[in-house]
């Protein structure tokens, strides 16, 4: 079988141990409204290793969405360098950077983001239809994710048919997808009560142990604590990496 | 890869229904654009027919040519001298251009005509037996018209416009009546079948009667033609043949061939082609408004686009983070517009072809008016035309807001809710 993501998942296994999975360096971003400009990042240096689980946390407008955007290429970086897998990102048109964010990065948004028209199991297949997977291979891992993330039995249901709960692992799922070297989860919990937000982070901590790579924006300090590495950020910059330390 | 139409088909079908009830307002006028520049196409080239029948209801690639005086001094001759063309210059003008055919007339504007109790004054052509295959004087069935036995031994035949059989005999059948003209009896020997005719230089073909030329001189004892016509093979023939004509005749009579009052022309091949770009410029107004109706059609079409782009603005963005390039975002914004656009096109079309077959059945013979109006034609370059504007139309209205839907920031349409 050829499946698009198998061929990455060799590449990860016997790949170089050294070079890390997101490699920035002196990253700003200004954001530009008419006269106002906002510095939101103010000189980033970050390395995330593959399989590592990374807490990114700060106060509210500290750059933390703004920092996660940019890894995942949804968002450009005013200034600085940026490496996805050793490879530079900048210089990328629109349609390269939807090729990195479909190939190598897997999004978690807070409010879900599932297409409202589509079912549990189109919402999965989403991504692998932009990546060019045939129907019937991606019909096959789009059921397979939604058993594995526990939704076997609410394949066909809208996402307004769904709880958060439900909804967010459906989102899980779909950023499992195409297999992404990292998947990026912007303040996953944020919308859910605690019993089905501590469901979708021990889904998350399954995968980290499954060998994913994490990054994920919280305010919620008992997630951050999982993390075995936190990075602070305050206006801008970082002030604490347990994983530099 | 070729998958792929399919699949942007089904995302289309799984949001048209977000603006049903614009969408059915937009087609409804797509369909009324594409009702209208069909119709005001068809009607344009059903009176472009009907111009074309009535042009050659006189006869085609014909010229009248009528004597004058000279106006131009000439071998030291003075100008205002009559031209007067006679009988023999028929054969004369046959031996100098014998690809042309040629006949004479000779004219009485008020014939006295009697059948019965009954008396008319009429239009009456005395003419070759050629006069019939130049001017279009066909016989209805039953009857003929002059031949050359006719002419050669001066009978007393005649043949009669379909109204002014009409006119002198009613319901009676008129072939083999005999009817007096100037006093002398006259057979009829056919009726003019009946035709559109737009062109005279007389009375309309329809209420005059035409005689031997040869026997109509021996009557009033005329030699003077009122006029000579000539048909030529092609139109292409017409310029060179009135130039021969010209020369031919100014030599005979001594007049400048230049002297253009010494014998007028009406070309008609010439008038016709004025006709012809005055038909297209008709045909070009009509088009180009039914282009700008369909135009404001396609108009609406691109508003609703730009509304559900505005709406969708954050499945879009959602679309985007999971890796969709330009084209699938752009590719069912682009379809939705064309299907839009073709739906209404298509119905458009049928209504069309509807309205032309039923006003095709109103019966047209009797009023001048729907007669002069021709019947609205439907033809494959009116259709093809249309289906190009519409196809233009379809592609630019989904075009721009799918360019718009194609520069949604995906970081930005996340970011807000
Ligand atoms: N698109 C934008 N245009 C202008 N300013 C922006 C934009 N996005 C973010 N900012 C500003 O940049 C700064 C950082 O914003 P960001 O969303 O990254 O913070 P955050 O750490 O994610 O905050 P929160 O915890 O509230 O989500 C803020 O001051 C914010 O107002
Ligand atoms: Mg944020």
């Amino acid at each position: 079988m050829n499946w698009p993501w198998s061929s990455k998942k060799e590449e990860r296994r016997t790949g170089e141990e050294r070079v890390p999975i997101i490699r920035m360096r002196g990253i700003r971003k200004v954001y530009e409204k008419g006269t106002v400009t906002v510095e939101a990042l103010r000189g980033i240096d970050l390395d995330v290793d593959k399989g590592q689980f990374v807490a990114v946390v700060g106060p509210s407008g500290s750059g933390k969405s703004s920092l996660l955007n940019l890894i995942g290429c949804l968002d450009t970086p005013t200034e600085g360098r940026y490496e996805l897998n050793g490879e530079p990102v900048g210089g990328l048109d629109r349609d390269g950077l939807a090729e990195i964010r479909n190939r190598r990065i897997g999004f978690v948004f807070q409010n879900f983001n599932l297409l409202p028209q589509l079912s549990a199991l189109e919402n999965v297949e989403m991504p692998m239809l932009f990546g060019g997977v045939s129907a019937r291979q991606r019909r096959q891992r789009a059921q397979e994710l939604l058993e594995k993330v526990g939704l076997g039995d609410r394949m066909t249901h809208k996402p307004a048919e769904l709880s958060g709960g439900q909804m967010q692992r459906v989102a899980v799922a779909r950023a499992l997808a195409m297999d992404p070297d990292v998947i990026l989860a912007d303040e996953p919990t944020g919308n859910l009560d605690t019993s089905s937000g501590s469901d979708v982070l021990s889904l998350l901590g399954q995968l980290w142990e499954q060998g994913s790579t994490l990054v994920v924006v919280t305010h919620d300090m008992s997630m951050a604590e999982r993390a075995p590495r936190i990075v602070e950020i305050r206006d801008g910059l970082i002030v604490h990496d347990t994983g530099r330390a | 890869m070729n998958r792929r139409p399919l699949v942007t088909w089904q995302l289309f079908v799984r949001t048209a229904s977000l603006q049903r009830k614009r969408a059915v307002l937009t087609i409804a006028a797509i369909t009324w654009g594409t009702v209208s520049i069909l119709l005001l196409l068809a009607f344009g080239q059903g009176l472009k027919e009907q111009l074309m029948r009535g042009r050659r209801g006189m006869g085609e690639n014909i010229a009248v040519i009528w004597p004058g005086n000279t106006s131009k001094v000439w071998q030291g001759l003075p100008t205002g001298r009559p031209v007067r063309l006679r009988m023999e210059d028929i054969d004369f003008l046959r031996a100098r251009m014998p690809d042309v055919e040629i006949a004479g007339e000779m004219t009485d504007w008020s014939a006295l005509v009697t059948w019965g109790t009954k008396t008319l004054n009429e239009p009456l052509v005395a003419s070759n037996w050629q006069f019939g295959e130049i001017r279009n004087h066909f016989a209805q069935p039953g009857g003929r018209f002059l031949d050359a036995l006719d002419e050669a031994q001066k009978r007393r035949v005649v043949f009669l416009g379909d109204h002014l059989a009409r006119e002198i005999f009613g319901k009676v059948q008129p072939v083999g009546k005999r009817i007096t003209i100037n006093s002398l009896p006259y057979t009829v020997i056919g009726v003019m079948e009946h035709k559109m005719q737009m062109g005279s230089y007389g009375p309309p073909d329809e209420n005059h009667a035409v005689v031997p030329i040869t026997t109509f001189a021996a009557q009033m004892s005329r030699q003077y033609l009122n006029d000579l016509v000539i048909k030529v093979r092609r139109p292409g023939l017409m310029a060179g043949a009135l130039e021969r004509l010209r020369h031919v005749l100014a030599a005979k009579y001594r007049f400048d061939p230049a002297d253009e009052q010494a014998i007028s022309v009406w070309d008609t091949v010439k008038s016709s082609q004025t006709m012809d770009n005055l038909t297209l410029g008709i045909q070009l107004f009509l088009g180009l408004m039914g282009a700008l109706t369909l135009f404001i059609g396609g108009i609406g079409v691109a508003n609703i686009m730009y509304a559900v782009v505005k709406e969708r603005t954050r499945e879009i963005g959602v679309q985007m983070a999971l890796g969709a390039k330009r084209g699938w975002i752009t590719g069912p914004i682009v379809m939705q517009g064309l299907v839009y656009t073709l739906v209404g096109g298509a119905t458009g079309m049928i209504i069309s072809v509807v309205l032309v077959l039923l006003i095709g059945l109103i019966p047209t013979s009797g009023n001048q008016a729907l007669e002069f109006l021709g019947k609205p034609q439907l033809s494959w370059p009116i259709s093809v035309a249309t289906a190009v504007i519409l196809g233009m139309i379809g592609t630019a209205a989904g075009y721009f807001p799918a360019r718009r839907a194609a520069e949604v920031d995906p970081a930005e349409s996340l970011r807000y809710e």
